[in-house]
């Protein structure tokens, strides 16, 4: 069998409407069903591979409406890796562009959500630093510190209160009507071995993503207050020190002036 | 020389995350388990805490879906690579792979998909053992397929193909009953003529499994190999006869659908037990 034979049976399994290769056969001359069960393995499997990596969206639009749109996904951007568990990076901007899909405007940030939460379950382990670390500072040097966030850390931001409707539809809280629809920014992150999802405060994305870009803690704070002039220092300092989320704090040598 | 294959001969059970705690809380009837590589190549997280604690208690088989060593196409080494470092890391007593394609080109199939035997593809496959040996340092198992059609192309039989991979690269088998009974079933022959000529003396792993009983469009019945349901009585009746002829070896309880608690699929490996046990005991019956 050369290569080209394996491309014309990969192109029937993707392709309903191509023809199934010649000199396949089956006993009892049933070649279509046979085939069709091929077929049906490939695309079934992805489908699940999304469902069980997307089941807040799953929850949201059905089960008959997802394993369609899972399988127009499916075949249009087949898997380029056998790590499955982490198939569908490209979900959520299919999801955004889906025509069907487009009276849910907040689905695609869901689905976002929920592929960070995958990535955030097989990142590498870090022991995370504690509170005493950070009381130990020197506090002339702590608007200079730059922190190594925890690998396992993704921060989701939607102009739609995502945490709440994932929340809604993941078991984690009772479904109800959300009165005060405005926007939310998700962390998602694993501390140890449990991923964590918590709807950021007002400015806290502005101010962990300038900290994950590595710049200095009182530049983030400036950036968090300009992003949002209700931001507060103290209480997301206090919860960046108590979710787990740093693995490092580096404490900058400070310049020398003295004089000779 | 490679490492080579070495599970215990006992019962053995697909590990689910399901059944984590049952599985560690008390003594299990189960001497080893297996996993799939490919839900173990992430960084860290929950599954390599679970297989570490796991391989604290029982022996260890990685078994590959996605090595893709029936592509007439060059081996994915980047894969190859992930279950080197996947075999480092947690040392297990088995690796084993399908006689199957699974990818073409860069896209993942998500199946085990058949091919035809011939000279050519036995030569491209008994390369690709090869080359999965050499980057492992260690021996490894094919498994023979569960299959829905055949190929006009081929013209040699599945077990003589095996038979001449296994004896061409020194690797060893892994004797999937279910899947003969699907395939012979599936094909019209008959399953024992397949299991008496199979090289048994070669096999290190046997794998038991249920699968589904379905209809083509002509009415004759289409058994697919799903995991999802218990080992069927036929498949039971192969079983004890291989058994009684080889004396236990390893054997693994597959369920991967439809998850049953874990008392279900305990049950399953003590059946399995039950069989493993009389052979042995037949066999010290006539060592006495």
């Amino acid at each position: 069998m050369l290569a080209s034979f394996q491309t014309l049976f990969a192109d029937a399994l993707l392709n309903p409407d191509q023809p199934i290769p010649r000199g396949i056969i089956a006993h009892n001359a049933a070649v279509q069903r046979r085939f069709a069960v091929y077929r049906n393995n490939v695309v079934a499997g992805l489908v699940k591979a999304l469902e069980n990596r997307f089941p807040a969206v799953e929850k949201i639009v059905g089960e008959e409406f997802f394993a369609a749109m899972a399988r127009v996904f499916a075949m249009a951007q087949p898997p380029r890796s056998p790590l499955l568990a982490v198939y569908g990076d490209g979900f959520p901007a299919f999801i955004a562009a889906f025509e069907p899909a487009r009276e849910l405007p907040y689905l695609a940030d869901v689905a976002r959500l929920e592929a960070a939460q995958t990535r955030a379950y097989h990142a590498a382990d870090a022991m995370p630093v504690g509170p005493d670390y950070f009381a130990a500072l020197d506090s002339h040097a702590v608007g200079d510190i730059l922190i190594d966030m925890h690998p396992p850390t993704e921060i989701v931001c939607s102009s739609h209160p995502i945490v709440t409707i994932w929340a809604m539809n993941s078991g984690e809280r009772k479904l109800a009507p959300i009165e005060n629809w405005h926007g939310e920014d998700a962390l998602v992150s694993r501390p140890y071995l449990e991923v964590e999802v918590r709807a950021l405060p007002q400015g806290g994305a502005a101010f962990l993503l300038a900290l994950a870009e590595g710049r200095p803690l009182s530049e983030a704070a400036e950036t968090a207050l300009a992003d949002d002039p209700d931001f507060d220092l103290t209480g997301n300092l206090a919860g960046l020190i108590g979710s787990g989320l740093m693995r490092n704090i580096i404490v900058p040598e400070p310049e020398s002036c003295e004089q000779p | 020389m490679f490492r080579a294959s070495s599970l215990p001969a006992c019962t053995g059970v697909g590990f689910k995350p399901a059944h984590f705690r049952d599985i560690l809380a008390a003594a299990q009837p189960v001497g080893f388990v297996e996993v799939h590589a490919e839900n173990y190549m992430g960084a860290g997280g929950p599954p390599h805490a679970q297989l570490g604690a796991l391989c604290e208690r029982y022996a260890l088989s990685v078994h590959g879906v996605g090595l893709s060593i029936g592509s007439m196409r060059p081996l994915d080494r980047d894969h190859l690579m992930r279950l080197k470092m996947l075999c480092e890391r947690y040392a297990p007593e088995s690796f084993s792979e399908h006689l199957a394609w699974s990818s073409h080109g860069d896209i993942y199939l998500n199946d085990l998909l058949p091919l035809p035997y011939t000279r050519q593809t036995l030569t491209r496959v008994a390369q690709h053992v090869d080359e999965v040996q050499t980057a492992l340092g260690r021996q490894m198992l094919l498994e023979n397929p569960a299959t829905y059609i055949r190929f006009s192309e081929s013209t040699i039989p599945e077990v003589d193909f095996l038979t001449e991979v296994s004896s061409r690269t020194g690797c060893g088998l892994l004797l999937d009953i279910n899947n003969v009974f699907v395939s012979a079933m599936n094909h019209g022959t008959q399953p024992l003529p397949y299991l008496d000529s199979f090289p048994l003396d070669r096999v290190k792993e046997i794998h038991l499994g249920g699968h589904d009983k379905e209809a083509d469009d002509a009415g004759v019945p289409l058994l697919i190999d799903t995991h999802g349901s218990p080992i069927a009585e036929a498949v039971w009746t192969l079983y004890a006869h291989v058994i009684a002829r080889t004396g236990p070896i390893a054997t693994l309880i597959e369920w991967d659908n439809d998850v049953p608690d874990w008392s279900r699929l305990r049950a399953e490996a003590v059946a399995a037990q039950t069989i493993l046990s009389g052979a042995s005991r037949a066999s010290a019956a006539w060592e006495r």
